[in-house]
C-alpha cells in the first residue's frame, strides 16, 4: 500500500515535470495523465509484461500468471497470483468478454441513431470485470449493480436480444421495455438490477445477503458500486450492518477511477476502497485481467461461505467510453490516457494473447470467431429493431403485483380511467 | 370467553406450554389474553397492533420485523412488545440508527423474498430513508416489468402528537400517497389497525402504514371476528363510521374520533353528519367518498397535514370531478395550519384542528352556516 502510494507521488512528480498536452488545463486531472496506464500497483512494469502462461503437462490445463499483485487488508494471505484454467475457460471468457464489447459497440451506435433514448452508460473496458467475476460464481448467487449495468446482464446469462430489446424501449425486453437501459433484471439467474441511484445497491445488496442468511441458502450476494458511489453515507450503514449480522456480501467496487468527471483524487480524501473499513476486510484485484477478477472472486466467495462476514473487493478498471453517451469522456481525462489503457491493459487482447501463444486456436480461427459474434450481436440488435413496442395497456400493467380492482388514471381524467380485472 | 380463547390458536398452543414455551413469556400472554377475554372484548390501537404482527409471524416464517428498539427495548411506543422473546433474534432485529441503511437492506430482502415489517420510530425519521422507500420499493415492480415485486410493510407513528415541536410532527400521508406502486393505510381504531395491518403484511406490494401515536393507548370495542388470527381488511375501502343526511365530513387517523365527537355536537343541533373513515389514502376509495357526497350534498375533509397538496386536496378535486351537480355548496377543508409545528402549547392548539366540546367550534359554525344557506 504504501509502495503505491510512493508510486503515485513519484509518478506525478515525474508528470509534473515534463507533461505539456495539448489543450490542456496544466493542472490537476491533466498532470496526472499515464499514470492510469499503469495503476497504482507497486510492482509498475507489471503491466508491460504479457503474462507468462504455460501447459501443465498431460493435464490440458493451463497455467496463467497474474502480474499485478493483490493488495491485501485485514487479510493474513490472499487470492494466488496465479490461475489454472483451461482451453475451454479461455474460449468462454474471450467469447463472453467480445459479446459484451460488441454489444456496447452497436448500443453506442443505436444511441446515436437515436433508437436508445434517455440515458445510455457503457461498460466497454471493464468487461474482465462482468465475466471474470461470473467464472467464480453460479446462478444460485445473487449480483445486484448500479446503472453500468449491460456488461452485468449478459454476463448473469441475459441475451443480447433481450439486452437490446430492453435498450430500445420494446417489449421482449428483460423488463418489458418498461425499465431501460439503467433497469435491466434477470430473476431467474438471481440479477437484481440495474439501479439509478447512485449508492442504493449496497443496502439493498445488504437486504438480499439478509434473506440468504436467513433461508440458509449457500450462497453469496455481490453488490456492485463504483468509485463515485464510495462516498456515499448509507454505504457506510450498509457496511456496519453487513459485518455486524455478519452477512455473505460481497462488496464489489468497479473502480474506473472517475465518477462521471469527477477524477476520484477530486472526490476522495481516500482514493482507494478495499482498505476503507476498519473491520471488514478487502482485496485490490487488477480489473483488467480477467484472472485476477477470478481468483479475487473463488478467495471472497469462500470468505463468505465460511462465515466470516463481509468482504471488500475493489477491482482496478477502467471504463473508454464517457460517463454515459453524452458524455465524450475527454474533458477530463486525456485520450492519450484512453489510448494508452487501449493498448497496454485491453482485458480482451490480454486473453486473446493467451490464446494464441498456447496456440489453443489459430490465428484465423480466432479472427473467425470475432466476425462471428460481431455479426451475432448486430443480428440481434437488428432483430430487436423489428421487434414491436409495449401495447398502450402495458402504461397500467404492473403498478401493483396485487391490482385486482385498482382504479389508474391517465393524463386526461376524464378519457383515461383504467379499471384493473 | 372460551370460545374466544379456542379460536386463537397460537395463544392456546403458547398458553398450553408447548414447545417448551417460556413459563415467562407464557405468563405475560396469559395477562394479554384475558384483556382479550375480557366481557367487552375492548383492545387498545397497541395491543392490536401487537397481536396482529404476532399472529402474521406465527403463521408465516418469512415474516421479520426490524427497526430502532423493536427488540430489547420492547419498542418505542412498546407495539412490538413481547415479540423478541416470543420469536427470537433472527427475526425480531434491533437496527443501529441508520434507516437508509436499514430500509434499503429491507427493500432487498423483500426482493429476495422475504416479509420485512420496517419500523420507522416516526416518520419524520422516514425521509432519511425516503430513497429506497420511493425508488427502490414503489417503483420496482413496475420498472422491471413485473418481475421483481417488493412485500414489505413500512410502519411507524406519523403526524402530530402532543409538544413534540416541529420536526417529529409532520404528516406524510399527502407525499407517499401521491406515488403509483405504493399502497397508504391510514388506521383509526382497533379494528382498522387489526384488519389493515394483517391485510398489509400478507400484501405482495410496499405497504406503508402510517399510525398515529396518541391512538396508541386508546381502547375500542371489537367484535369476536376481528379477534380471529383469520381477520383482515380490504385495502382501499373506507368506512362510514356514522350515517347522517346533511354533511360528508371524510377523514382520517386520529381526525376520525374528532370527527365522530363533532358529528355528536352539531347532531344536537338538528345536523347530521356522515363520517367516513378512509382507511386507506391510496387506493383512495372515490365510490365510497362520492356515493357519500351524493347523499348528502355536502363535503368537508378533515386532516392533521399541511393544507398545501395534501389529501384533502385530492378528495375535494375528486369530488369535483365526479360529483359537481350534486353539490350545494363549495367543498370544504379543515387542515393543519400551514406552519412548522410549534411547541407552546396555545400555538399548537392553533396548528392542528380542534374538536370544541360545549360549542361548537370553528368549524362546526362554518357547517351549520353551510347548512343554513342551502334550507333558505
Amino acid at each position: 500500500m504504501n509502495g503505491s502510494r510512493s508510486m503515485l507521488r513519484l509518478a506525478t512528480a515525474a508528470l509534473r515535470q515534463g507533461s505539456s498536452l495539448p489543450g490542456s488545463a496544466g493542472k490537476g486531472a491533466y498532470c496526472k495523465t499515464e499514470f492510469l496506464v499503469r495503476g497504482y500497483a507497486a510492482d509498475a512494469d507489471a503491466y508491460d509484461k504479457m503474462p507468462d502462461s504455460g501447459k501443465k503437462p498431460d493435464s490440458g490445463e493451463i497455467v496463467v500468471e497474474i502480474p499485478v499483485k493483490f493488495n491485501l487488508h485485514l487479510l493474513e494471505s490472499g487470492p494466488p497470483q496465479e490461475a489454472i484454467t483451461t482451453k475451454e475457460e479461455l474460449m468462454k471468457s474471450y467469447t463472453d468478454m467480445s459479446v459484451i464489447r460488441r454489444a456496447e459497440i452497436s448500443a453506442d451506435m443505436l444511441f446515436k441513431s437515436q433508437m436508445i433514448r434517455g440515458f445510455c452508460h457503457l461498460y466497454d473496458g471493464q468487461e474482465a470485470v462482468a465475466v471474470g467475476m461470473e467464472r467464480a460464481l453460479t446462478f444460485d448467487d445473487s449480483v445486484i449493480t448500479a446503472y453500468r449495468d449491460h456488461g452485468i446482464f449478459l454476463g448473469r446469462g441475459g441475451t443480447a436480444l433481450e439486452l437490446f430489446s430492453e435498450l430500445m424501449g420494446k417489449k421482449t425486453g428483460c423488463a418489458l421495455g418498461k425499465g431501460g437501459s439503467m433497469h435491466l433484471y434477470h430473476r431467474k439467474h438471481n440479477f437484481w438490477g440495474g439501479w439509478g441511484i447512485v449508492g442504493s445497491v449496497p443496502p439493498l445488496g445488504a437486504g438480499l445477503a439478509f434473506a440468504h442468511k436467513y433461508m440458509k441458502k449457500p450462497n453469496v450476494v455481490v453488490a456492485i458500486y463504483g468509485d463515485g458511489a464510495g462516498n456515499q453515507g448509507q454505504l457506510y450503514e450498509a457496511q456496519n450492518l453487513a459485518a455486524l449480522w455478519n452477512l455473505p456480501l460481497i462488496l464489489l467496487i468497479e473502480n474506473n477511477h472517475f465518477g462521471m468527471g469527477t477524477a476520484e483524487w477530486r472526490a476522495s480524501k481516500k482514493v482507494t476502497h478495499y482498505d476503507r473499513v476498519p473491520y471488514i476486510p478487502g482485496i485490490k484485484a487488477d480489473g483488467m485481467d480477467m484472472f485476477s477478477v477470478r481468483e479475487a472472486f473463488k478467495y471472497c466467495k469462500e470468505h463468505c461461505l465460511a462465515g466470516k462476514g463481509p468482504i471488500m473487493l475493489e477491482a482496478d478498471t477502467y471504463r473508454y467510453h464517457g460517463h454515459s453517451m453524452s458524455d465524450p469522456g475527454s474533458t477530463y481525462r486525456s485520450r492519450k490516457e484512453i489510448q494508452g489503457m487501449r493498448q497496454e491493459r485491453d482485458p480482451i487482447e490480454r486473453i486473446r494473447k493467451i490464446i494464441l501463444t498456447e496456440e489453443l486456436v489459430t490465428k484465423e480461427e480466432l479472427k473467425d470467431l470475432d466476425k462471428k459474434i460481431r455479426a451475432e450481436v448486430e443480428d440481434a440488435a437488428a432483430k430487436a429493431r423489428e421487434e414491436p413496442f409495449p401495447s398502450d395497456d402495458e402504461l397500467f400493467a404492473n403498478i401493483y403485483k396485487a391490482d385486482s380492482g385498482l382504479v389508474a388514471y391517465g393524463c386526461d381524467r376524464r378519457k383515461t380511467k383504467v379499471e384493473m380485472p | 370467553m372460551l370460545g374466544a380463547l379456542s379460536r386463537n390458536r397460537p395463544l392456546l398452543a403458547l398458553l398450553r406450554g408447548g414447545n417448551g414455551g417460556d413459563k415467562a413469556a407464557s405468563a405475560a400472554l396469559w395477562a394479554a389474553s384475558k384483556r382479550f377475554m375480557s366481557s367487552d372484548n375492548t383492545i387498545t390501537v397497541r395491543e392490536a397492533l401487537n397481536s396482529a404482527i404476532d399472529e402474521e409471524m406465527s403463521a408465516d416464517n418469512k415474516v421479520f420485523v426490524m427497526g430502532e428498539e423493536v427488540g430489547e427495548y420492547q419498542g418505542a411506543y412498546k407495539v412490538t412488545k413481547g415479540l423478541l422473546q416470543k420469536f427470537g433474534p433472527d427475526r425480531v432485529l434491533d437496527t443501529p440508527i441508520t434507516e437508509a441503511g436499514f430500509t434499503g437492506l429491507g427493500v432487498g430482502a423483500a426482493m429476495y423474498g422475504l416479509k420485512p415489517i420496517v419500523e420507522f420510530m416516526t416518520f419524520n425519521f422516514a425521509m432519511q430513508a425516503i430513497d429506497h422507500l420511493i425508488n427502490s420499493a414503489a417503483k420496482t415492480n413496475y420498472m422491471s416489468g413485473g418481475t421483481i415485486n417488493v412485500p414489505i410493510v413500512f410502519r411507524g407513528p406519523n403526524g402530530a402528537a402532543a409538544g413534540v415541536a416541529a420536526q417529529h410532527s409532520q404528516c406524510f400521508a399527502a407525499w407517499y400517497g401521491q406515488v403509483p406502486g405504493l399502497k397508504v393505510l391510514v388506521p383509526y381504531d382497533a379494528e382498522d389497525a387489526r384488519g389493515l395491518m394483517k391485510a398489509a403484511i400478507r400484501d405482495p406490494d410496499p405497504v406503508v402504514f402510517l399510525e398515529n401515536e396518541l391512538l396508541y393507548g386508546e381502547s375500542f370495542p371489537v367484535s369476536q371476528e376481528v379477534l380471529d388470527p383469520s381477520f383482515t381488511l380490504p385495502i382501499g375501502k373506507a368506512k362510514i363510521m356514522r350515517e347522517g343526511d346533511d354533511l360528508t365530513i371524510v377523514t382520517f387517523s386520529k381526525m376520525v374520533g374528532y370527527a365522530l365527537k363533532a358529528a355528536d355536537e352539531l347532531a344536537k343541533e338538528g345536523i347530521s353528519v356522515e363520517v367516513v373513515n378512509l382507511r386507506s389514502i391510496r387506493p383512495l376509495d372515490r365510490e365510497t367518498i362520492n356515493a357519500s357526497v351524493r347523499k348528502t350534498s355536502r363535503l368537508l375533509t378533515l386532516e392533521e397535514g399541511w393544507p398545501q397538496h395534501g389529501v384533502g386536496a385530492e378528495i375535494c378535486a375528486s369530488v369535483v370531478e365526479e360529483s359537481f351537480y350534486y353539490l350545494d355548496a363549495p367543498v370544504e377543508r379543515i387542515c393543519g395550519a400551514d406552519v412548522p409545528m410549534p411547541y407552546a402549547a396555545n400555538l399548537e392548539r392553533l396548528a392542528v384542528p380542534q374538536v370544541r366540546l360545549g360549542s361548537v367550534g370553528l368549524y362546526g359554525s362554518r357547517v351549520k352556516k353551510r347548512c343554513a344557506d342551502a334550507c333558505m
